[in-house]
């Protein structure tokens, strides 16, 4: 096992590939759900563990598909799998542990739809991760996600008493905020990880 | 079927990117020239305009409890098609759009028509509604991709016009290659978001509806 190798995936997917910031993955959620800090910090752990999970279930559906030469039905089956993953996983955590469940509320079914799930598993299969690197660059690109929403959610609840001008209130001033710290992210560019 | 008002809705009133707020990874991510930008709006309008039509087919067929399911299937599947047909034909703009053509299938435009309209439309207003809303996302795409290719590289239409050279229109001093970075992306969505709402403005007075849009 290399640890250096999982090491610079993880720091790349948190900080340096941020899914949010620089690849531009789930920026939906990220828009819409980062208006209250808790709302935030619960679809960040849901989003994270769900991206964990579809990493390594992606990888074994992929190995099926490359075994019987289906890999142009990628999408449909990952996709698929997504979907019932997110429905086990909603249905696992009612029967289980309610109390998680009733914080995650309406975000466990909205994550089918979130870029990043799907993105984090198409981008295992192009960047040929084994199963480890997969799982490890799924849940921490998740944790990437968490601390961008969780920073970017804290933000939004102070510029609520900001006084931008009228047609920039609401939206558009909150795209030119995480603009901003789009920029911050690109400091973490320069990190330079030995392999 | 009013052809007139569909379009104007989905350019403008309805537009999905800058009113409905949705799509937003691909209209970020992938806007950083015009061949990019013309390419994907038109991926998306024939991705769109296709399943709308299926799913308005088989709205009466589709048990309700299975719904989102079923309409993800039937858009993967077309995703997968312009997937194989942009690999085969079109390989520069297979290569460059990556990871956002099959993420098309989480764009949240297709599957919120699917649900908001064809399933409850019948076959030829939903044709023409993916047609209109495909057109609105593609129009963004387009001023976007103009302005952030020509802020941050300092060319038009590199890569399709002009013999693929595209047009330099500023010395290779004067580019700021942030716009062409994701802060570009975020900063240019604003300010566009921010102008529909400002132009928008006399109209909502006027119907006495609340003020900016979220």
């Amino acid at each position: 096992m290399d640890f250096g190798k999982l090491f610079t995936i993880s720091l790349g997917a948190i900080l340096v590939n941020n899914f949010i910031l620089v690849q531009f993955l789930g920026i939906c959620p990220f828009m819409g759900v980062s208006k209250k800090m808790d709302t935030a910090a619960g679809m960040g752990f849901a989003v994270t563990f769900v991206m964990g999970l579809a990493s390594a279930f992606t990888w074994l559906v992929n190995q099926i598909l490359v075994l019987w030469e289906l890999e142009y039905m990628q999408t449909v089956a990952f996709i698929l799998v997504i979907a019932a993953l997110v429905q086990l996983v909603e249905m696992f955590l009612q029967k289980s542990v309610p109390a998680l469940y009733d914080a995650l509320g309406v975000y466990l079914p909205l994550i089918t739809t979130n870029c990043a799930v799907l993105g984090v598993a198409v981008l295992n299969v192009q960047n040929e991760y084994t199963f480890l690197e997969s799982v490890v660059y799924g849940i921490t690109g998740g944790l990437g996600f968490l601390l961008v929403i969780v920073l970017f959610a804290s933000i939004r609840e102070r510029l609520e008493f900001a006084d931008p001008p009228e047609c920039f209130k609401g939206f558009p001033i909150a795209l030119i905020t995480a603009g901003l710290m789009a920029l911050a992210f690109m400091g973490f560019s320069g990190l330079n990880v030995p392999v | 079927m009013d052809l007139k008002k569909q379009l104007k809705e989905g350019l403008l009133t309805q537009n999905p990117v800058l009113v409905q707020l949705l799509g937003m990874c691909s209209t970020l991510a992938i806007t950083t020239s015009l061949f990019n930008g013309l390419g994907m709006g038109v991926a998306v309008t024939a991705i769109l305009t296709c399943s709308n039509i299926v799913i308005s087919l088989l709205r009466k067929v589709i048990p309700d409890k299975i719904r989102i399911a079923a309409y993800i299937v039937v858009i993967a599947g077309f995703v997968t098609i312009v997937d194989l047909l942009l690999q085969a034909y079109v390989q520069e703009l297979a290569e460059s759009l990556g990871v956002f053509i099959p993420l098309i299938v989480v764009n949240c435009i297709i599957l919120g028509r699917a649900e908001a309209f064809a399933s409850k439309n019948s076959v030829a207003a939903s044709a023409v509604d993916g047609l209109c809303q495909g057109i609105g996302y593609t129009v963004v795409l387009v001023v976007m991709s103009v302005i952030r290719e020509f802020l941050g590289c300092g060319t038009f239409g590199a890569g399709i016009l002009n013999g693929g050279k595209g047009y330099v229109l500023l010395g290779s001093q004067y580019p700021a290659s942030l716009i062409a970075q994701p802060v570009g992306g975020f900063l240019t969505l604003g300010i566009l978001i921010a102008l529909t709402q400002w132009l928008m403005r006399p109209a909502k007075k006027k119907e006495g509806s609340r003020d900016g849009l979220r």
